[in-house]
């Protein structure tokens, strides 16, 4: 008998628009996957790309990055801060053999409480279907690659 | 603060309070073995559930546990921190601790309410408590930091928001700055004939008050004026007022008229006229204008476009003009700032199946409420465009360009009524006319509007629930020649409709103002998808911005009537009010810091900050937050290549302590299998 498979997904959820659209979510009682665990961050431009990498060497499946829409970020522009960087971490993580369903940027204003639960629902089910992350046999053993290369050069 | 001393390497004696919420959290979460399976963390010294931890129950036992059990952090597992932070903050600072050394976790709206899996919930719940403990120990005391206020405001925008909010701080006393951008306070309510559901004079309740801000002393006017520049924060903003040629020297002008008067060149007036009616090239919007002086617009001026007239000037009895006048730039300080920008009307040429601006007789609102205005081009009587002929069947079309996805999304809130009022005015003014009004929804909230609705019910008006498909003068019988004929479909009949009438308006809907994401910009503030500037919150700060010191009031917010601006305005004034009474605010910490002897002097960030908070001291090479200016939003802190830049509240060593603790369920398998590799 087969277990079915529950991806962690780590979300780093901006104060002012994700964070209380799942706050919305939850008082609206929006039933959605309970494979999410959020990490408030004042804005999604606060979001270190190496905030993902340790999500994903800690552990984690998949990391949601969500923020205010553009144009609408309480800090002028962070949330388009976030793109150019997490455009650039995906790339990177291509790289490495990552999926790119594994880390997703998402707009949801405070009041889109549906859009937010709906996109965790979408995510958990595409991580579901690739399986575990396997961080180890992706990076670490590239790394270990790397290391003996400049060991030999 | 009475701060434990403790040696660093000493651990952290962590309390932690999980919440029952009654059954909000209880019924699906177990929250008894959260609690016991906290106590695990070695850091935590004492775990505990209760059943309503905002009580002040709830909160003595923070109180005494930090007490007697000589805790140094404390975590409590409940609702929302948007909805209990504060709450909690508080009892910890009752405690004797720095109310920063708390930490919350969100099972509430984050897990028993997001999921009915009660053992899905439970696991995210001690992930989500983990996560908090974890974060809690690297937490540091902060202190909020104080700021003084300046008593004076300035108030950009002399609409009926920017009048209302100016009057009520200058009647009480405050300085005001009111800045106008055109050459008279009045805005749109100016243009307007009657108003809804009263039908008062729109100019008759509106003058009076523009006199009323010509005359106090507390307010000093800037029209014909701009702002450039903002700098600054809450309490300590500098303003730098651009206030343009007018040509006209104030101290001498008597705003006799005479130059208007003699003036030869008439000018369409697209701007206080709709387009409709002309004015001087030296002119004043209306003869009510405050301040009364008049605008050279050097556009339109004979002398400035060929170097010959200067009528104005040989006919002005104090010598009031002067050509060579340039801009000038002001400068002053505020404390705090209203934005009361206004709003445009939605331009019906972008529907072009309505034909405005194509069909002669389709006319937009605002001409309309210029034409049915007394002191407008006609007198207020309704003509067509000829002029001359009275139009016997007029079509209203509600919505243009609202609750229309090709346009705005949104509904517009005045059009139904000013709609109302217009076929309402129609029947006054010509009473053998045949009204239509298409309508989609009759919205009409408010108090008396409904009642309103109803007596236009009674006067005879045609009610038509349907969008208009298309105007045209492409007629297929003999009846509708000459005539404009209105397409749509009867929903109440459910059949498709042709109506042919002589004269159509196209009641406009509310747009943002087109240049409103530079001035959010220009005060650091945020705009939504439309254009409209963002509250702090929807229902709870309405008038507040993101932006300490900076307010909202009226349409620039979103569509809305003159009660409600009105209402709004005086909000912002008594937020003002408030923060002027007060003297200082207290901000939160939440700041960024660079640690300037690691600072490489890179300048990443300094064009990163959308505040302009960081500085670089060229001496030094390196860069400095001013830490009165900087919002915390961190974005410095992920950019750093040095990592030496700290965002208070929101460390890199926070951030990934809590993304260790929520991740308590994996981390070993993973460190396991990194091992075996």
């Amino acid at each position: 008998m087969s277990e079915i498979y529950e991806p962690v997904i780590v979300g780093f959820l901006c104060n002012w628009c994700s964070y209380r659209a799942a706050d919305l979510a939850g008082t609206a009682r929006i039933k959605y996957a309970p494979n999410l665990r959020p990490i408030r961050v004042m804005c999604s431009g606060r979001v270190d790309p190496q905030f993902v990498l340790q999500a994903f060497r800690s552990g984690a499946d998949g990391v949601l990055i969500a923020g205010c829409h553009p144009g609408e970020c309480h800090y002028v522009n962070g949330n388009i801060k976030a793109l150019r960087r997490f455009t650039l971490l995906r790339k990177t993580l291509e790289q490495w053999g990552i999926e790119q369903e594994r880390v997703q940027l998402l707009w949801a204003s405070a009041s889109e409480g549906t859009i937010l639960a709906a996109a965790v629902d979408r995510m958990t089910e595409e991580i579901r279907a690739l399986g575990p992350l396997r961080w180890g046999d992706k990076v670490l053993k590239s790394e270990d690659l790397l290391h003996q290369a400049v060991e030999e050069a | 603060m009475t701060d434990m001393k403790k040696s660093p390497t000493e651990q952290e004696r962590v309390g932690v309070y999980v919440c029952h919420c009654g059954s909000n959290i209880a019924g699906t979460i177990d929250v008894a073995e959260v609690a016991k399976w906290a106590e695990k963390n070695p850091n935590v010294v004492v775990s505990r559930e209760y059943e309503f931890m905002c009580s002040s129950t709830g909160q003595e036992l923070i109180e005494n546990d930090i007490k007697e059990k000589g805790l140094t952090r404390i975590v409590v597992a409940s609702c929302s921190p948007h909805m209990h932070e504060k709450t909690f903050r508080e009892a910890t600072e009752r405690g004797g601790l720095n109310p920063f050394l708390f930490e919350m976790a969100n099972i509430r709206e984050h897990g028993s309410w997001a999921t009915n899996d009660k053992n899905a919930a439970t696991i995210k719940a001690k992930a989500l408590v983990n996560g908090a403990v974890e974060r809690v120990v690297h937490h540091a005391p902060l202190e909020k930091i104080p700021v003084s206020i300046n008593p004076n405001t300035l108030i950009v925008g002399g609409g009926i928001a920017g009048i209302t909010a100016a009057l009520e701080l200058a009647e009480a006393g405050r300085k005001v700055f009111l800045v106008e951008r055109e050459g008279t306070i009045g805005g749109h309510m100016a243009q307007i004939d009657k108003t809804f559901p009263t039908l008062d004079c729109s100019a008759c309740i509106l003058t009076p008050k523009m006199v009323d801000v010509g005359q106090n002393d507390n307010i000093t006017m800037l029209s014909y004026s701009e702002v450039e520049s903002v700098e600054g924060y809450i309490g300590n903003f500098n303003i730098t007022v651009r206030k343009k040629a007018r040509c006209v020297i104030e101290d001498l002008c008597t705003s006799c008229g005479i130059c208007e008067e003699k003036c030869p060149q008439k000018v369409v007036d697209n701007d206080y006229g709709a387009g409709i009616s002309t004015r001087k090239a030296i002119y004043r919007s209306f003869p009510q204008a405050v301040p009364g002086y008049p605008v050279l617009d050097k556009e339109n001026c004979t002398y400035f476009q060929t170097g010959k007239c200067k009528v104005c000037e040989q006919v002005c009895p104090t010598h009031a003009i002067d050509f060579e006048q340039e801009d000038e730039l002001i400068n002053f300080d505020v404390g705090n700032i209203i934005l009361a920008t206004g709003y445009d009307l939605f331009d019906a040429r972008k529907i072009p199946q309505y034909g405005y601006g194509r069909l002669p007789n389709v006319f937009s609102s605002m001409e309309f409420e210029r034409m049915v205005n007394a002191s407008g081009p006609t007198s207020g009587h309704i003509v067509l465009r000829d002029g001359e002929t009275e139009p016997k069947s007029v079509a209203i079309v509600h919505c243009v360009g609202s609750r229309d996805q090709n346009y705005n999304e949104y509904c517009s809130k005045v059009c139904c009524m000013y709609s109302l009022k217009f076929a309402h005015l129609v029947h006054e003014h010509l009473p053998e006319a045949e009204v239509f009004n298409y309508y989609i929804d009759m919205r009409t909230p408010g108090k008396g509007y409904e009642e309103f609705y109803h007596r236009l019910l009674n006067e005879g008006t045609h009610f038509i629930r349907g969008r208009v498909a298309e105007i045209s003068d492409a007629n297929h019988h003999a009846d509708e020649e000459g005539k404009l004929v209105v397409q749509a479909e009867n929903t109440l009949l459910g059949i498709q409709q042709r109506n042919a009438v002589d004269m159509v308006i196209l009641s406009a809907g509310i747009q943002s103002r087109h240049d409103a994401e530079d001035v959010s910009k220009l005060f650091k503030m945020g705009c939504d998808y439309d254009g409209f500037f963002n509250e702090r919150h929807p229902k709870l700060a309405p008038v507040s911005t993101m932006t300490d010191g900076v307010f909202i009031a009226g349409a620039c917010q979103g569509p809305k009537d003159i009660p409600d601006t009105v209402a709004q305005a005086g909000a912002a004034a008594s937020q003002v009010a408030k923060l002027i009474s007060q003297g200082t605010v207290m901000m939160e910490p939440v700041r960024a810091s660079i640690r300037e002897d690691e600072c490489s002097g890179c300048r990443i960030c300094n064009t990163l900050c959308p505040y302009g908070a960081i500085e670089f001291d060229a001496e030094k090479e390196v860069s400095r937050v001013i830490t009165a200016l900087c919002q915390g939003c961190g974005t410095c802190v992920a950019a750093c290549p040095s990592s030496v830049i700290d965002g208070a509240h929101f460390t890199n060593t926070q951030v990934y302590a809590e993304l260790k603790g929520i991740l308590w369920d994996v981390q070993e398998e993973v460190i396991a299998k990194q091992e075996a590799i």
